[in-house]
């Protein structure tokens, strides 16, 4: 197999420029290191494009890299990406770009260290992304948490300190615990009776082309010669199918599931991000908001969902008086919990009478990733498509929306809602941006929410219409506070007299946020090119955890556990 | 036998001599630097540091020339089973080594500014480091015993050496008081394993212990099944139980894990914080070596036993070293408590008890050894005369005025804690794989929660890891603008500790291969 450097050049190019910001340039030059720091972010976005050239039609993981690592222990460097990663990670270098591009005035002391922090931050995000070795990505995955709590603790709010540590320690709690699973499904790897029941079929399956399997094979050989077990991902995603059910699998599927839902977050673990977006500086915001909250959403689909397909499809594992219940029951009641209290919560704050906009947009993330999570466990592609896509979708819309708070705080420096109102009379480039957003967030038809809302609420249909019937209560509410937050920002006239002579949009402004509008449209107009990264990855997942689910028919009933 | 085989050989052959020359070196220099003292004034006492330094490279060598040449037919038995140098005692030897150079590359500044600088200083810190030599190649309850009061004494001794400081006096007494019972505590398990086992060495109590055990066994089902009164050997498991526990109540104080902990925030924040980073690293390590010797060779047969106590020990002690750290000002005391928690982190090695848990429990000490020396040298680089510069407040906005240090200081909290990337996550990552193994092949499920149980008590112990890192960056006032107290000794010790954990924590390759080399053999 011959190694594709591209991953590792997208992944490492930031981290290179931090160096070369540490080492060349001093602290006072801050011009030229926002200058610099924001071509380099550029430059990732452009090698990033590059990925692209996916192959749609062979699908499954390619830019394949391999090279030995820690034998000793059976990690290697291994990259490898499928479309959902391809889309997930040109979306993290193009909100990158920006949000360096939108820090040039905001930030205001200590530049060096920032773009350092964002351009390593970066990397360790990309690295999630790219990793096809599941000791690389908890690698990065968790490294990830040190770059963001600097972020938030030196350039955030008055309350910054409480914000920085609680998402911190928040977010490492389930982190930690997601590491004995790890350990025990490279254990697992080495348990022969278990492994030799792994089929190739089932491998060739997840890795989706001939290359990846090879890769896996390649791989399983290195380890028998140390006589160690595998991270591979796609093997242990493949030995997921023949891991019995029961409490150990349950266990397992928890302690990736915690990691994961405290990431993306859901009800009840989403209490740390309300205080990270309010403190967080805007680039910040965007980053948390646009691509780390990804990071959980990316996790169940890469892997909950294939590494324990039968607990992932599991709705009958425990009887009470309630009635039977199991792990995908539970993910599921989560999920539509997250929508609506998140739409709640979030018209809480149009409501009342200092309400926080960036709070708002915080809050209408956890009822979008609810959404996001609907359709990851609606387990049928139309579901997991629209899962997908609203990962995308989202780091659009709401990276977009914390980048409009900014801008209209660093004029006003505040961002409560009663403080303003009339503003399309003195910014009406800034209100139709505004507006554009606000309705993609609403999922208004031809722009990107739409897609992904829809697929996601017919997969969730699909599945039980139920689900989807309580998920589309949670979407009304989510119109209904955008519609009035717009209208009580926007409309009327202007009563408040220092709202008089703001000025609109600048041009660095107008080029960090043509590109999200236009995007959007994109999504909204023509999605089929999107959809066709994802198409095949996602067909494999959903036929790995339903074994027996034949994809364009009609939805059969789910299996018990077999 | 023994009166029999000495008559007929000489007693100290050339080969056991090559077996201890590290020792051998180590001992030399340490007398020739007490001569030092004497001789040169005292504004030249440092050439006492430099000379010592020589010694323990020298002694290093001599190590890996040892390593190089039997490597490969270890182990070696010594002066009449006494002695066995086998890998254990070579990687323990060599942490030993490689923590006395770094804390005598502490010690040189720290004297000069609290103007203690006394040549014996350094000829005790290389009577510790042979003491602790001694513990990681005895091979005999006997040696074992004298090897940890030569080091003990020693650091009794230095825990007091500013003599002018109140608190280091008071330091000093309570661990002389609490170390010489804690040593009688041990030294009655020993006796009590002795008569059982009617042997002092080691390999030949772990023989007799693990054939005597299933005898007791067999006699007490005997007994259960005819409901009359077990065989007389029975009467030895309450004696086997009662060397177990007084074994390991000695060694927990030695480890300082709870409820033998309290000496540790006191002492630590007492001796002179050259002397802590010592102490915390070193006569840690040691008390491992013991530990592991004592508990995985000579009562190897009692693992059903004192797992499941020294799991509950290590369950209590993790969370009470965590949870009290969060709530301390000095950084001394806090790196005391986090330095208890680690002492339950490391036992959960010797309670795997497997390869991956002994890799881990190696690794760990090394990666510990540096990141603590770390810690405390940057500490001491605060300190200046009359400023004793060791509360965490002392430490802010060390990120803007000296944005070197911080990022060091950073790296080894960060370490501390255990973050991937770093050679604390190395570590941890084999004591938790170790705990989940043992777990999945005893079948049984304490030891999964007993690492679920740690695993949560790393994020308690991250926010005061994290609290020095807040202090130094993330506030913009600076506590003391002058410059720091550093000397190229003490900046070369921070920056070898530095790539050390780093390289550990990207590339752990070749350490672990190392360490497994030469653990595997022991069928651990």
């Amino acid at each position: 197999m011959t190694n594709s450097y591209i991953l590792s050049f997208i992944t490492w190019l930031p981290a290179v420029g931090a160096i070369l910001i540490l080492a060349l340039m001093k602290k006072d030059q801050s011009s030229l290191i926002k200058k610099f720091a924001t071509a380099w972010f550029a430059l990732d976005f452009i090698a990033s494009l590059w990925l692209l050239k996916y192959n749609r039609s062979t699908g499954g993981m390619q830019f394949l890299e391999d090279y030995q690592w820690i034998p000793i222990i059976g990690a290697r460097y291994q990259m490898g990406v499928d479309g959902v990663s391809v889309l997930l990670i040109v979306l993290t270098t193009l909100l990158g770009a920006i949000a360096a591009l939108s820090s040039w005035e905001y930030i205001q002391k200590r530049e060096k260290e920032y773009y350092v922090l964002l351009l390593l931050l970066q990397t360790a995000v990309i690295g999630v992304f790219a990793s096809m070795d599941l000791f690389l990505f908890y690698l990065f995955f968790e490294v990830s948490l040190v770059p963001m709590y600097f972020l938030i603790g030196i350039w955030g709010g008055e309350n910054r300190l409480y914000a920085a540590i609680k998402f911190f320690l928040y977010t490492l709690v389930g982190s930690v615990v997601m590491l004995l699973g790890v350990l025990k499904m490279y254990f697992l790897t080495q348990d022969t009776a278990l492994t030799s029941r792994i089929s190739s079929e089932t491998v060739n399956l997840l890795a989706g082309n001939e290359q990846a399997a090879q890769l896996v094979s390649s791989t399983l050989q290195a380890a028998a010669a140390n006589g160690t077990g595998t991270f591979n991902i796609l093997y242990m995603q493949a030995m997921g199918s023949v891991l019995p059910m029961g409490t150990m699998q349950i266990l397992l599927f928890a302690a990736f599931a915690l990691g994961f839902a405290i990431k993306v977050p859901m009800f009840p673990f989403h209490t740390w991000l309300p205080d990270a977006h309010v403190e967080a500086p805007t680039a910040g915001s965007v980053i948390l908001a646009g691509i780390l909250l990804k990071l959980g959403t990316y996790g169940f689909y890469r892997f909950n969902l294939p590494m324990f397909p039968a607990a992932s499809r599991d709705q009958s594992s425990w009887t009470t008086s309630f009635g039977t219940f199991g792990v995908r029951s539970v993910i599921v009641f989560l999920a539509i919990v997250s929508i609506i209290y998140g739409a709640l919560a979030a018209m809480y704050f149009v409501v009342k009478r200092d309400g926080d906009v960036k709070k708002l947009v915080a809050y209408s993330s956890v009822s979008s990733m609810g959404m996001v999570m609907l359709g990851l466990f609606a387990l049928n592609p139309n579901g997991v498509n629209g899962g997908v896509m609203q990962m995308v979708n989202h780091g659009i819309y709401s990276g977009a929306l914390f980048l409009l708070v900014g801008i209209i705080y660093e004029r006003r420096h505040t961002r409560n809602v009663a403080e303003f109102g009339g503003l399309s009379h003195v910014m009406p480039g800034y209100a139709a941006i505004f507006l554009g957003m606000v309705m993609t967030a609403i999922g208004l038809p031809l722009l990107a929410v739409f897609i992904s809302e829809f697929l996601a609420l017919r997969g969730a249909f699909e599945a039980n219409p139920w689900w989807a019937a309580w998920a589309a209560l949670g979407i009304i509410l989510n119109a209904g506070y955008f519609l009035w937050l717009y209208q009580r920002m926007f409309f009327g006239t202007i009563d408040n007299p220092k709202n008089e002579r703001l000025p609109d949009l600048k041009g660095r402004e107008w080029a960090y946020m043509a590109p999200l509008m236009i995007l959007s449209l994109w999504i909204g107009v023509y999605p089929k090119p999107f959809l066709e990264y994802i198409q095949q990855p996602v067909n494999a997942v959903v036929k790995q955890v339903r074994p027996d689910y034949v994809i364009g028919e009609k939805e059969p009933q789910i299996t018990q556990n077999r | 036998m023994f009166l029999l085989q000495a008559n007929t050989t000489s007693i100290i052959s050339v080969a056991d001599l090559q077996l201890i020359a590290p020792e051998l070196i180590l001992t030399a220099c340490a007398c020739v630097a007490l001569v030092m003292e004497v001789i040169l004034p005292y504004r030249k006492s440092k050439l006492t540091a430099y000379f010592s330094l020589v010694g323990v490279a020298l002694a290093f060598i001599s190590l890996a020339v040892q390593w190089w040449y039997i490597g490969n037919a270890l182990p070696f038995d010594g002066f009449y089973g006494m002695v066995r140098i086998d890998g254990f005692a070579l990687l323990f030897k060599a942490i030993f080594l490689i923590a006395a150079a770094l804390a005598i590359g502490l010690s040189t500044r720290f004297l000069d500014i609290e103007g203690e600088q006394h040549g014996e200083y350094y000829s005790l810190i290389l009577f510790a480091t042979v003491g602790m030599m001694f513990i990681a190649c005895g091979y005999d309850l006997i040696s074992l015993y004298i090897s940890l009061e030569l080091m003990a004494l020693t650091f009794y001794v230095l825990v007091a050496f500013t003599k002018r400081e109140k608190k280091s006096n008071e330091a000093a007494m309570k661990y002389f008081l609490l170390g010489a019972f804690s040593s009688g505590v041990l030294l009655y398990g020993m006796s009590l394993l002795y008569g059982i086992a009617g042997s002092t060495n080691i390999g030949d109590i772990g023989n007799s212990v693990s054939t005597l055990v299933p005898r007791i066994q067999g006699a007490l089902q005997a007994a259960a099944g005819t409901g009359g009164l077990p065989d007389q050997i029975a009467g030895l498991r309450p004696l086997l139980l009662l060397a177990m526990i007084a074994l390991s109540a000695g060694l927990f104080f030695k480890v300082a894990a709870v409820p033998f902990h309290m000496w540790a925030p006191d002492v630590y924040e007492g001796a002179p914080t050259s002397v802590t980073a010592f102490l915390s690293t070193g006569s840690k390590a040691a008390s491992f070596a013991l530990y592991w010797r004592i508990f995985s060779v000579a009562l190897e047969g009692m693992r059903a036993d004192w797992a499941p106590l020294l799991g509950l020990v290590a369950a209590i002690t993790i969370m009470v070293g965590n949870w009290a750290a969060v709530t301390q000002e000095n950084s001394k005391r806090l790196l005391a408590y986090s330095s208890i928690s680690n002492a339950g982190y490391l036992l959960l090695g010797l309670i795997a008890g497997n390869l991956y848990g002994y890799l881990g429990l190696i690794i760990y000490l090394f990666v510990y050894t540096l990141m603590n020396m770390g810690a405390f040298g940057v500490i001491i680089s605060l300190r200046r005369r009359g400023i004793i510069g060791d509360n965490v407040d002392d430490l802010t906005g060390l990120g803007q005025k000296a944005p070197f240090m911080a990022a060091m200081m950073a790296i080894f909290m960060l370490s501390l804690g255990g973050l991937p990337m770093t050679g604390g996550f190395i570590g941890k990552y084999f004591l938790f794989g170790g705990l989940i193994q043992r777990g999945a092949a005893d079948g049984k499920q304490w030891y999964y929660w007993l690492a679920g149980w740690a695993i949560l008590n790393t994020v308690v112990s991250f926010y005061y890891y994290v609290r020095f890192i807040k202090v130094m960056y993330l506030g913009d006032r600076i506590a003391d603008n002058r410059p720091l107290a550093l000397s190229p000794a003490l900046q070369t010790a921070l920056v070898v500790s530095v790539i050390g954990i780093i390289a550990l924590g990207i590339y752990p390759q070749p350490f672990i291969k190392l360490a497994q080399d030469l653990l595997g053999p022991l069928n651990l």
